[in-house]
């Protein structure tokens, strides 16, 4: 096989139609949306209870309306006639109050909700945020960065969807419900019953909507991540799509998935009007039959009239909120599909977790700086099979500089991200300085090994930004030695604002060598014990690879570093040099021994001679 | 880092910001399609309220009527009319979101594809300015919300207006001293409405902005996550996303609290005047000049209008998030395409403005140069577009001429200009000034798609798409064949891994598939190049992740499809510049040095030390 190992390891098995990653459909528990809702709501409970409070005070100054026209048509009007104004003063004054409580209610509840809602959306963002960001490589690797937007954007949308217009319409339905209910009981057993018989059919249209909408708003979920997934990759990949012109190929594959999400939004917009259909015709034909029922009553003599008008309006009143149920509960399972997706992505574990009770390493002696590096029988393979590195023993002495070079798909990588701590190895210990680096935590194992990749990705801000990243509270000065000892002082100087020219989307302006260096600087600024540099110079030219190397030998000496590079040149700082083939180890020396064996270095050592010409 | 994202469009987001009519008027093209059921719907709406209201009134009559007057007859006649009248409320209600379901999820979904065939044709120039987060965003939650407004606002505007109006004209009618009474508040109201409305449409926008910001960081931190995790700087990146969610709970606390107190007005301001008119009524009722029934009758009425006038504040509010939306949309679509055509070889459209951007076409095209074939750039200038303009540009005149078959090695120093002279040649950008012509056609004459099908590019970063490794290659080429995809893969020794794969070239790759290694992708890339045999080929630093012995074996095959193309190579070290017949050296921008390797490594000390590092070492 003639595979190189850079960049990421392959997966020995491709996603298959049945694979959880592929369909977007994560293993989640039971349950596991609506305890995730109740773990965001719980924080919060005194201010839902508020906003409860606010909504029925709300309701009850709405329901003085009506009194006040009694009292003033009943008292004031009488008191009027007689010369007596206070009473209409009375009203004028507790109508003032009633409307300026009812705005302020309004106001307050608003603000109130907004709060909560702002909230849980602020927790429940970086709840996702976060634990993208701790879950392991190999899981980034399966589940692509349109879904993982999705989730954070979309999907979090639709909860506040359910908190900024639920809320209101959950609380105003139950109040309504419970006090008119209670009305009706009180003004006749008969009705009030009648109207919570009702109820039954009404439960059983609301439950079977709420399944169809449950599966038809997960399918909504799934069908836009697809969107958003087509979506990014092209335009992270805009150029080659416009030099191979794939923008027909890609119309059509997007109008596929475009589609797709429209049905499915339509489906869940015509389940609504199913709903509204159902329930507004159950409501209906139930106010009619009470009607009749309590016309037959009346001339029968067993029921007054006045309780009959009575009834009637609030008949109507009661089954008002259907729609607007039936609203909630769409906005709810819109919610709760998303829910369950954002659960299912909480619910992965990172397979490189962090320790629960972290180890510091030990103070780097003065005499020997750096630190060693231990592989005590460590035996790589991926979870699903396929043994990467077999066991195998290796103890890199601290302070020195060790290449690993091999054919391709030697496992020269892997090796290196064992070391990262990347991934765990499958057996075995990976230790530094006796430390296994599975007891350290980040910050700590991050100030032991870094290591610079040959993808040299910049987030948007400035170099300056970018840089830092190895060490976010450098000053100024420090962020520029780092560039000046890598040799990439003189171009970035040479950039619009120098070391706070922007650089965009993705660096966009800033070439694939330069990148390199930018890496490297990072790399540099954090100051690790041991350094890892995986192909780390391919992109650049050759003055460029020999600043680099010039570089090396001061910044290596004081450190432990393994060096992974195609190009052997790199190969001439170092200390021993690791050949590896099928996983294993199979030649190990300084480069001159080596080279006097006549094995495989030296003959990679020719090849490359010959190439440089 | 993301501590610092900037965001290109908050800075600009005001100084045009358009009414909120003009804004939305714009839907006007999307939503013409579907016009005859959202005006049947809103109709259908205006039907079933009124049904609505009627169905209290028929309730009251029969109470009052034939069940006081204990007359069977009328009381059947009377449910029957409550029930018939109860089914088409119903009926209608349903209608109502049945006539809007499909078609408005159709508008959303026509907005969303035109959105992304526009993006796709968008210059590269484009590209670079604008973060993917913020595009994706209009993508989706802008289009969310467009679609929303479609749906309710947009109707219950004019149903609750309708409402209104009619309203106020019986409550004038009944009663003009307390109608006047009561509709004072309209004015302070709408006065009310329209500073709520600019400032709403303001910081509705704000959020909206920060929101694609915030896609952007999730996108980034996904993207980097190498990095993130090497330098174990997840709780910093969380940070700085925890700063950006916090402005963004900022932002939408704001709006909630501008529509608190409009809806707090709209809430108090009408009930204020319904207890004048009652103070007013009950005067006019104790003076004998009203019947107490009447006021009444009136104050019901006053009372049935009270949600249409609360309402209006937070439909408002959705109307605004919607012209914010519109307008951040139709930021992206308003966008031309410099010459602006498709695609496509067939280039479809208005293919006459082709030539605009540069100053070709003029008489002395009939030079030499245009008799000439291969690849011919002569004087081209390039500045970026959003370069500042008296930076000096970064590429200037450059002359130079691949002949047909040639294969031109372009050599220089990390940043010289390189990349950004070969993305001049599929018109990935167009030059600033002078001109580029393939076999004697001007560039600028060719549609990009027909320029696109003429050169084929592998790009120094690798990218795969989400398809099988077999499809990869083959997109670059429109009627290759399974054995020019054999040939392809064995051009780039990519044969031998590929057919390893799990099921062979029909295996998945790309960001939803398998991940191959840079070097694979890189192999996979450079097939895609040579797959349609191209006339002319780009290859940017081809072989750069390869190890010595695959490179040498690359080298080997590429040499023999190098031979009959016209080939531009950017290359870093002498192995891959050998495979050249000349080389090219770009110094700062301008091309220094033209001849073949030996010559140049002779004379030409910087090539020298380009080559060989310091200078020594050379053959």
């Amino acid at each position: 096989m003639t595979t190189t190992t850079t960049g990421q390891p392959p997966h020995p098995q491709q996603p298959e139609p049945g694979d959880s990653f592929a369909q977007d459909h994560l293993p989640t528990p039971k349950g596991a949306s609506r305890s995730l809702l109740a773990s965001l709501l719980a924080p919060h409970r005194r201010r839902l209870w508020a906003v409860a409070v606010v909504l029925l005070l709300q309701q009850a100054t709405v329901q003085a309306g009506p009194l006040l026209v009694a009292y003033a048509l009943d008292r004031a009007v009488p008191a009027l006639r007689a010369g007596d104004h206070g009473p209409l003063i009375a009203v004028a004054v507790v109508a003032t109050l009633c409307a300026a409580l009812s705005g302020g209610l309004q106001l307050g509840f608003i603000r109130i909700s907004a709060l909560v809602s702002q909230d849980v959306l602020l927790d429940l963002r970086g709840r996702i945020f976060r634990h993208g960001q701790a879950l392991s490589l190999d899981f980034h690797e399966r589940y692509t960065s349109g879904r993982l937007i999705s989730r954070a954007t979309t999907d979090v949308e639709s909860l506040r969807e359910l908190l900024d217009e639920g809320l209101q319409e959950l609380i105003t339905i139950v109040l309504s419900t419970v006090f008119i209910t209670a009305t009706l009981l009180y003004l006749d057993w008969g009705f009030g019953a009648a109207a919570l018989a009702s109820a039954g059919p009404l439960h059983l249209f609301v439950r079977s909507f709420r399944r169809r909408s449950q599966r038809v708003y997960s399918a909504k979920s799934t069908a836009m991540a697809g969107v958003i997934v087509k979506f990014t990759e092209t335009l992270n990949g805009i150029r080659p799509v416009q030099a191979f012109r794939r923008e027909r190929p890609n119309d059509a594959a997007f109008a596929r998935l475009n589609h797709h999400h429209e049905r499915v939004n339509g489906a869940a917009l015509l389940e609504m009007a199913r709903y509204v259909v159902s329930s507004r015709l159950v409501a209906n034909i139930a106010v009619a039959a009470i009607v009749l029922w309590g016309a037959y009553r009346v001339a029968s003599g067993s029921l007054a009239l006045g309780v009959l008008a009575a009834v009637v309006l609030y008949l109507r009143r009661l089954y008002d909120p259907i729609d607007r149920l039936g609203m909630f509960l769409n906005s709810y399972e819109s919610a709760a599909a998303s829910l369950q997706k954002i659960a299912g992505l909480l619910a992965q574990r990172p397979t490189v977790p962090e320790p629960a009770a972290p180890v510091t390493l030990p103070a780097v002696a003065a005499t020997r700086p750096g630190r060693e590096v231990a592989f005590r029988d460590v035996r790589f393979a991926y979870r699903t099979g396929g043994e990467v590195l077999p066991r195998f023993g290796l103890t890199l002495a601290a302070g020195t500089t060790v290449a690993v070079v091999g054919a391709t798909g030697a496992g020269k990588s892997t090796l290196a991200k064992l070391l990262a701590r990347f991934y765990d190895p499958t057996e075995g210990r990976v230790l530094l300085d006796g430390v296994d680096l599975r007891e350290l935590s980040t910050a700590e194992l991050r100030r032991g090994v870094v290591m610079v990749t040959q993808e040299a990705f910049l987030f948007s801000g400035t170099v300056a930004d970018n840089i830092a990243i190895g060490r976010p509270d450098a000053t100024r000065e420090e962020i520029e030695l780092a560039a000046k000892a890598i040799g990439a002082h003189d171009f970035i100087t040479a950039l619009p604002d120098g070391y706070d020219t922007d650089v965009r989307k993705r660096g966009g302006r800033i070439s694939a060598g330069q990148r390199q260096l930018v890496g490297f600087a990072r790399a540099l600024l954090a100051d690790p014990a041991v350094l890892i540099l995986d192909e780390a110079t391919s992109s650049l030219d050759i003055p460029g690879e020999r600043a680099v190397q010039r570089a090396m030998d001061t910044v290596l000496r004081g450190r432990t570093a393994l060096v992974i590079a195609h190009r052997l040149s790199t190969i001439e700082i170092a200390d021993r040099v690791l050949v590896m083939a099928d996983g294993r180890i199979v030649e190990d020396g300084s480069p001159a021994e080596l080279i006097a064996d006549r094995g495989r270095f030296a003959a990679l050592h020719q090849a490359w001679r010959d190439s440089v010409g | 880092m993301a501590e610092t994202t900037r965001t290109p469009e908050t800075d600009r987001t005001d100084p045009t910001r358009h009414s909120a009519v003009r804004s939305l008027l714009r839907l006007w093209p999307f939503v013409r399609p579907v016009r005859a059921r959202l005006i049947t719907a809103a109709c259908v709406a205006v039907i079933a309220s009124c049904i609505g209201l009627v169905i209290p009134l028929v309730l009251k009559w029969l109470v009052d009527g034939p069940v006081a007057e204990r007359d069977p007859g009328g009381v059947w006649l009377g449910g029957g009319y409550v029930l018939l009248l109860g089914l088409a409320e119903a009926l209608l209600f349903g209608l109502r979101r049945w006539l809007v379901a499909r078609p408005l999820a159709g508008v959303e979904a026509a907005m969303r594809e035109a959105l992304y065939r526009h993006l796709q044709r968008l210059p590269v120039a484009f590209h670079d300015r604008w973060p993917s987060g913020q595009l994706l965003s209009r993508g989706t939650t802008d289009l969310q919300l467009l679609r929303m407004f479609l749906t309710f606002p947009l109707t219950f505007l004019l149903v609750n207006g309708t409402t209104i109006l009619v309203g106020g004209v019986i409550l004038l009618a009944q009663r003009w001293s307390l109608g006047l009474v009561l509709l004072a508040p309209v004015l302070p109201l709408m006065a009310l409405c329209s500073v709520f409305e600019a400032k709403y449409g303001r910081a509705a926008r704000r959020t909206q902005d920060q929101l694609g910001d915030l896609t952007t960081v999730v996108e980034e931190s996904v993207l980097g996550i190498r990095i993130i995790k090497g330098f174990g700087r997840h709780r910093s990146q969380a940070r700085a996303f925890k700063e950006l969610t916090q402005r963004l709970r900022a932002s939408e606390l704001r709006k909630a609290r501008l529509l608190a107190w409009i809806w707090g007005f709209n809430t108090a301001l009408p009930e204020i005047a319904i207890g004048g008119a009652l103070v007013l009524g009950t005067l006019q009722v104790a003076d004998g000049a009203l019947s107490a029934g009447t006021l009444v009758a009136f104050l019901s009425a006053a009372l049935a209008l009270r949600w249409p006038v609360e309402s209006i504040g937070f439909l408002l509010a959705m109307s605004n998030e919607a012209a914010a939306a519109t307008d951040r949309y139709f930021e992206v679509m308003d966008e031309r395409a410099r010459a602006d055509d498709d695609g496509e070889g067939d280039a479809n459209g208005d293919g006459g403005e082709r030539t605009e951007g540069s100053d070709v076409g003029d008489s002395d095209s009939d030079s030499d140069d245009d008799a000439a074939g291969g690849l011919v750039f002569s004087g081209v200038e390039f500045r970026y577009p959003d370069a500042a303009p008296d930076s000096p540009p970064t590429l200037k005149d450059i002359t130079l001429h691949i002949r047909p078959g040639e294969t031109m090695a372009l050599v220089g120093a990390t940043g010289s200009g390189k990349t950004t002279l070969t993305a001049l040649v599929p018109r990935l950008y167009d030059p600033t000034a002078g001109r580029i012509t393939l076999d004697g056609r001007d560039l600028a004459t060719l549609s990009r798609g027909e320029a696109r099908a003429l050169v084929a590019v592998a790009f120094e970063e690798p990218t795969l798409f989400s398809a099988t490794a077999a499809e990869n290659v083959l997109m670059g080429g429109e009627h290759a064949q399974e054995s020019d995809l054999r040939r392809a893969l064995r051009v780039a020794q990519a044969d031998g891994f590929v057919d390893a794969l799990p099921n062979g070239g029909a295996t998945e790759v790309g960001e939803q598939g398998l991940s191959l290694s840079g070097g694979q992708r890189q192999r996979l890339a450079l097939a895609r190049a040579v797959v349609g045999r191209p006339r002319f080929l780009i290859l940017d630093d081809p072989l750069s992740a390869l190890d010595v012995h695959t490179e040498a074996l690359v080298e080997a095959a590429l040499r023999q499809v190098l031979a009959t193309t016209t080939a531009l190579v950017v290359a870093h070290r002498p192995s891959t510049v050998l495979l050249a017949d000349r080389v090219a050296l770009l110094s700062d921008g301008k091309i220094t040095a033209v001849g073949t390797h030996h010559e140049l490594l002779r004379d030409n000390p910087e090539y020298a030390t380009l080559m060989s590092g310091e200078g020594e070492g050379a053959r």
